[in-house]
């Protein structure tokens, strides 16, 4: 079988691996490096429960392959929290209880923080707009939207103090 | 699910990509955002020995004036389409078709040339961009070549690009302080549109100018309604005219009949939404 040296920075740190091209994305973060933080729900580009950050925008790793990504930065679920805790979304979600059996949770929550990034004060309806791509079959999406909104409430209040965590960076 | 392997490549130039598509004869496939093609190869409806990778080709992505057009390069992706201020200026009908496909993180990865050439019939960029009379520029063997929109769409995800060929820039003719709607009817969050209407007008005191009016998923192929495009000219930004102009777009249209509706069910929202489409954009 044919492989491919690629080389991607995944969560701060850089891998060279050979992979098959047909290799999803998804599955060289699962299966090659044992992120199993980012899930798979459908596999058909629909649920975005396998949303993680290319170049710090979010993209469906199960809709793209791992070749596509050399040279590129990745990051996931399991490369957002600082070295003071949680992210502040990850806080946000577990303040909010914005989960119940949590399978949608690590997609959301890059989509949610990739939301932020591009609209930092958005409305319900915006959030609502913005999770397009995500499906949750437990919560009924109210205490998601909660948190999304109490995420942008708190980065605005602390940018108001001047402190520095932007949402939507890689830490 | 894992598509059959494949030989990949991933050129820097368009003339590498060429020749490696001119290699690979009828075994290879051009992968844009592979927000449709990754899906098909993964359901292994369709297996390619050699996948040639357009991503890394710089050229083929961007957004630029060049006097009265605006150009689209076929790899821009969607979000790119949606936000670029220059788009929104001269060719708002595309900025808002391309705002309702799918969802952002697809928005993100598929780009507005490879949603042409797919021309899923259901698809929203065909339509607009056959409103806007939007010209392609396809590179092939033989060098380039231009296609109208009118000549582009062929059948269901068939259009005139070859097999051997590649979609490298949409040209549009600036349309410049006209105003646009694109109407796009689903019964639930990101879907594919079970009908929808692009529409774009110039309104000159008070009353409407020029109009194109475009449909999607009412027929094989994105249709221009000139019939209700002509009987717009002078009509009064008001619901009754407008209404009575566009009562006739479903004439003669043959649409789709699944589980999301039957041909009188599409022809009844292709009426209803046109009329919106026009309303709003007013
Ligand atoms: C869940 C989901 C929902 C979607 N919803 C919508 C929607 O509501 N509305 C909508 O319009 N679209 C929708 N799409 C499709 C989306 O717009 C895709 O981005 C688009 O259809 C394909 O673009 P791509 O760049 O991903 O192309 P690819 O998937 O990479 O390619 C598609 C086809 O075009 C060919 N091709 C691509 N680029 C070129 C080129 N430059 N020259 C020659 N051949 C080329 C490829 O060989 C392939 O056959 C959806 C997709 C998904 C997965
Ligand atoms: S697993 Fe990727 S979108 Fe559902
Ligand atoms: S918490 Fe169960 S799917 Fe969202």
């Amino acid at each position: 079988m044919v492989q491919t040296t690629i080389t991607v920075t995944v969560d701060g740190t850089s891998y060279t691996d050979q992979v098959e091209p047909r290799m999803l994305l998804v599955q060289y973060l699962r299966e090659t490096l044992g992120k199993t933080g980012t899930l798979i729900g459908c596999d058909t580009s629909n649920c975005g429960a396998c949303t993680v950050h290319l170049d710090g925008v979010s993209v469906k790793s199960c809709t793209m392959f791992a070749v596509q990504a050399d040279g590129h930065e990745v990051t996931t679920i399991e490369g957002i929290a600082g070295a003071d805790g949680l992210h502040p979304m990850q806080t946000a979600f577990h303040e909010n209880h914005a989960l119940q059996c949590g399978f949608c949770t690590p997609g959301m929550i890059m989509a949610s923080i990739d939301l932020l990034r591009e609209n930092p004060n958005p409305d319900e309806q915006m959030i609502r707009d913005g999770l397009e791509g995500n499906l949750c079959r437990c919560t009924g999406y109210q205490n998601i939207v909660k948190a999304v909104r109490s995420a942008a409430e708190t980065e605005a209040a602390k940018v108001e103090l001047g402190a520095t965590i932007p949402v939507g960076q890689p830490s | 699910m894992i598509p059959v392997a494949f030989d990949y490549s991933a050129p820097t130039t368009l003339d590498e990509a060429l020749t490696l598509l001119a290699d690979a004869g009828e075994d290879g496939k051009i992968l844009a955002g592979g927000q449709s093609l990754i899906p098909v190869l993964k359901l292994r409806l369709a297996a390619p020995h050699a996948v040639i990778d357009l991503g890394r080709i710089d050229a083929l992505r961007g957004i630029r004036e060049d006097g009265d057009h605006v150009v689209i390069g076929a790899m821009t992706q969607h979000h790119d389409v949606a936000t670029h201020p220059l788009v929104a200026e001269h060719a708002n009908l595309i900025a808002r078709a391309t705002q309702t496909v799918a969802d952002p993180q697809i928005r993100h990865r598929g780009t507005f040339g490879g949603a042409l050439v797919h021309a899923d019939p259901a698809g929203d960029l065909p339509a607009a961009a056959l409103a806007m009379d939007a010209v392609f520029h396809i590179v092939g063997p033989g060098g380039e070549r231009t296609v109208a929109a009118a000549d582009f769409f062929v059948d269901l995800f068939t259009t005139a690009v070859g097999d051997n060929e590649i979609l490298t820039e949409v040209r549009m003719p600036k349309k410049t302080a006209w105003v646009s709607d694109y109407q796009k009817f689903t019964r639930v969050a990101q879907q594919w549109s079970i009908v929808g209407v692009a529409a774009t007008l110039r309104i000159e005191n008070g009353r409407i100018a020029e109009a194109r009016i475009a449909l999607t998923n009412m027929g094989s192929v994105p249709i221009r309604v000139q019939a209700v495009e002509q009987a717009l000219i002078g009509c009064a930004i008001e619901e009754d005219a407008i209404a009575r102009a566009t009562a006739s777009v479903a004439d003669g249209t043959n649409p789709p009949s699944d589980l999301n509706g039957d041909p009188d069910y599409r022809r009844h929202l292709a009426t209803v939404l046109t009329r919106r489409a026009v309303l709003n954009a007013a």
